[in-house]
């Protein structure tokens, strides 16, 4: 589903992605962990399109598209979606209208038939109850005034709203206390489907003890370290990343 | 809006009683400003003494006044002596003969914000051929006002008609001297509204120009009056989301507001006059005096603007709530672009007791605009326990505009409350990005932020209006985000 290869990213004069090498297949999920300024967030906001990173070298392939030849909304379109560290707030614009305008640019780019209000609120209620999110919440301006929990599971319920391919969570767990995490991560294992894959991007091994990821990926340095299966989070959870460093460089070496 | 062609029909119907038939035979004033000129104008409208009087009054203060310069806009010196200040309506001959002869750049945007056909040949002068044989809607409307007592009315017809109510109130509101741009109205004001609701009538429909026979060819010095009488409500609509055609550069109207004990009187006005090309030539310059006075007790006066076209924007609707428990708001959306340049605010003076006023004002520029907030709250010492809250929120777009706010608080009684809030706000780039990840286009979302950010205001709009208020600022600011 996901192909990318020897990525190379720089934000203004810096290089951050040094050659990313990362593949996910439907149905998966996979975990990105790494330190602050490893990279995490350059990854997810290259995926999806945000200008002010450069991709320098390398290839993004989706569902066999070049993403760099797409407009953030055309891979939004495509069932990219990317669960923001930080949730922008839109003053005055009520949730529930944002999401329906989400919904129906993004069925009308399908050449699907836009929702009409009543089928939306139909849609909007049923998930906001598979994600377990306040319908309060529907009515509020999008993530104006909304504690950092709030703001979370505002993300899950877009994403359950809008049904995409791919969905990468740029560090959902950071800021939330532990029933907010459990809530979170409930509401994206209801979302695991066959067709579905996740890039769950991480600073902890916390979050991964709800969302059960079938590959982690250790991002040093903008470069992939080690890869491995759900058990390599926890020797990070052990060892720390200078540990899991000097294991990468002693492997290379030998 | 659907009415505006049977509103035509009622001034074809109209021609057709009457004719353009006057007792001075000229139809236009040669150009330049005299007393002589006022003399005619008086006399081409069938004046009586007192109110030639009145506008020679206006007209000697105004040749000792200056132009003000503090407003923070900048315009070519506008030469009074070059302007024709009478010209009869146009007779069919003059106007163009059918939409072919109108700017393509003008049908293209009657053409987004969606206006039927026949509406756009009556916004753009067209002269249509007018053979109907249905009763005009605007002639019932009348017909049903009238049965309630309400006078609605040109004011020219006014001062025919109902010249006592006209001599009772005309510059009681803003005097004819207040400003040098109302002094300049009250000497040659054309034609405008006039309107009273009697005593414990609540009109039932909203009033808006387009139902007033005679409202087309009203010129550049619009004068407008409206008496709410004790107990009385009504809800005037001004313009619309159109751009009108005109050829009049400089507008100076003056707009006067009375509501007696009890009344209310709630004033929208939606503005999207030329603003002139990408270079501001040619735009218009709408330097508006409109001032409501709180009379009786318990009176209250809103003001809801929406200021998206002109190229220099000089106007600041105000209260005077000088009944006790009198009430004064001030709701407005106010956009720059390209070239436009608004200095725009309201004033409110409390003269009497638990008066409150509430002010909301959100200023949008793009492109080169510039948008300034001017506002005066006035607490008199006789105003025991006056409040007020104002808000002033800015928003850019793009980094060559600007946003100048000047919030002028003057409290002479020490039980008043004020509160102030201002922001100034950026579209970010973060707002429009997480709009396009979630498959919004940059256009829409732009519009989408935009919409947020003025929804205080448009939500006092009547219902119809708001929605048009919505299309328009779409329209107003379409290219502004790259």
């Amino acid at each position: 589903m996901l192909r990318v290869s020897d990525l190379h990213a720089r934000v203004e004069e810096h290089e951050i992605l040094r050659g990313v090498d990362l593949q996910v297949e439907a149905g998966e999920v996979h975990a990105v962990m790494g330190p602050n300024g490893s990279g995490k967030s350059t990854l997810a906001q290259v995926l999806a399109g945000r200008e002010d990173y450069e991709v320098t070298a390398g290839s993004l392939e989706f569902d066999g598209d070049d993403l760099q030849e797409m407009a953030p909304e055309e891979r939004a379109h495509a069932g990219l979606f990317l669960a923001f560290q930080y949730p922008v707030e839109i003053p005055g614009v009520g949730n529930s209208y944002f999401l329906k305008a989400a919904l129906n640019a993004t069925r009308k780019a399908r050449g699907e038939q836009a929702l009409d209000a009543m089928d939306f609120l139909r849609l909007l209620r049923e998930r906001a109850n598979l994600v377990d999110v306040d319908e309060a919440l529907l009515r509020r301006p999008v993530n104006e005034g909304f504690s950092g929990g709030e703001k979370k599971r505002n993300e899950i319920l877009q994403m359950a709203v809008l049904e995409p391919r791919l969905a990468v969570l740029d560090e959902t767990d950071s800021g939330l206390d532990i029933d907010a995490l459990k809530t979170v991560a409930a509401g994206v294992n209801a979302l695991r489907r066959e067709d579905r894959a996740f890039v769950v991007i991480t600073h902890y091994q916390r979050l991964l003890n709800y969302i059960v990821p079938d590959h982690v990926h250790v991002l040093l340095d903008g470069r992939i370290v080690r890869s491995g299966g759900s058990g390599l989070a926890l020797e990070l959870e052990e060892r720390g990343y200078a540990g899991i460093t000097e294991a990468s460089a002693g492997g290379s070496g030998g | 809006m659907a009415t505006a062609t049977d509103t035509i029909e009622a001034l074809a119907q109209r021609d057709y009683e009457y004719g353009f038939v006057t007792d001075v035979e000229q139809d236009t004033a040669p150009p330049g400003l005299s007393e002589e000129i006022i003399a005619f104008i008086s006399a081409k409208k069938n004046e009586p003494q007192w109110l030639l009087d009145w506008r020679l009054h206006a007209y000697r203060g105004w040749l000792k006044m200056v132009e003000p310069q503090w407003a923070n806009v900048r315009y070519e010196p506008i030469d009074y002596q070059s302007i024709c200040y009478y010209a009869a309506p146009k007779s069919d001959d003059d106007r163009p003969r059918s939409l072919d002869e109108i700017d393509p750049e003008i049908l293209a945007t009657y053409e987004k914000l969606g206006i039927p056909l026949r509406e756009q040949e009556v916004l753009a002068g067209v002269a249509v051929d007018a053979v109907f044989d249905s009763v005009s809607v605007a002639t019932t409307f009348r017909e049903k006002l009238a049965e309630l007592g309400v006078i609605f009315c040109s004011f020219s017809e006014a001062v025919q008609d109902h010249p006592e109510l006209v001599r009772k109130y005309l510059g009681t509101v803003v005097p004819r001297r207040d400003n040098f741009f109302a002094a300049l109205n009250s000497a040659v004001f054309s034609d405008g509204s006039f309107v009273y609701i009697p005593k414990g009538v609540r009109c039932p429909m909203e009033l808006s120009t387009y139902f007033r026979i005679n409202a087309m060819n009203t010129g550049q010095f619009e004068r407008t009056l409206i008496i709410a009488d004790e107990g009385s409500h009504v809800s005037y609509l001004e313009g619309c989301t159109a751009p009108m055609r005109d050829e009049n550069q400089l507008h100076a109207a003056v707009v006067e507001l009375v509501a007696h004990e009890d009344a209310q009187i709630k004033y929208s006005t939606v503005q999207n006059w030329y603003p002139g090309d990408k270079q501001g030539v040619g735009g218009i310059y709408n330097f508006v005096t409109k001032r409501g006075l709180c009379a009786g007790r318990r009176s209250k006066i809103s003001w809801t603007q929406v200021e998206t076209g002109s190229a220099v924007t000089w106007k600041y609707p105000s209260c005077i709530l000088k009944g006790d428990d009198s009430v004064g708001e001030f709701y407005s959306v106010a956009v720059s672009n390209n070239r436009q340049q608004a200095d725009t605010g309201t004033k409110m003076i409390h003269i009497g007791k638990r008066t409150s006023s509430t002010i909301v004002s959100k200023g949008i520029s793009a492109g080169e605009g510039q948008n300034t907030y001017r506002g005066s709250v006035r607490i008199l010492r006789s105003a025991e326990d006056a409040r007020n809250f104002s808000q002033c929120d800015s928003m850019l777009i793009g980094d060559r505009c600007g946003a100048h706010t000047f919030p002028y608080i003057d409290v002479a009684n020490p039980s008043a409350q004020m509160e102030h809030e201002a922001s100034t706000s950026k579209i970010g780039e973060d707002q429009v990005f997480y709009c396009n990840q979630r498959g919004i286009e940059t256009e829409d979302a732009v519009s989408m932020i935009v919409n947020g950010f003025c929804k205080e205001v448009f939500r006092e709009l009547p219902m119809e209006f708001a929605v048009e208020a919505q299309k328009l600022l779409e329209v107003s600011l379409e290219g502004s985000v790259g």
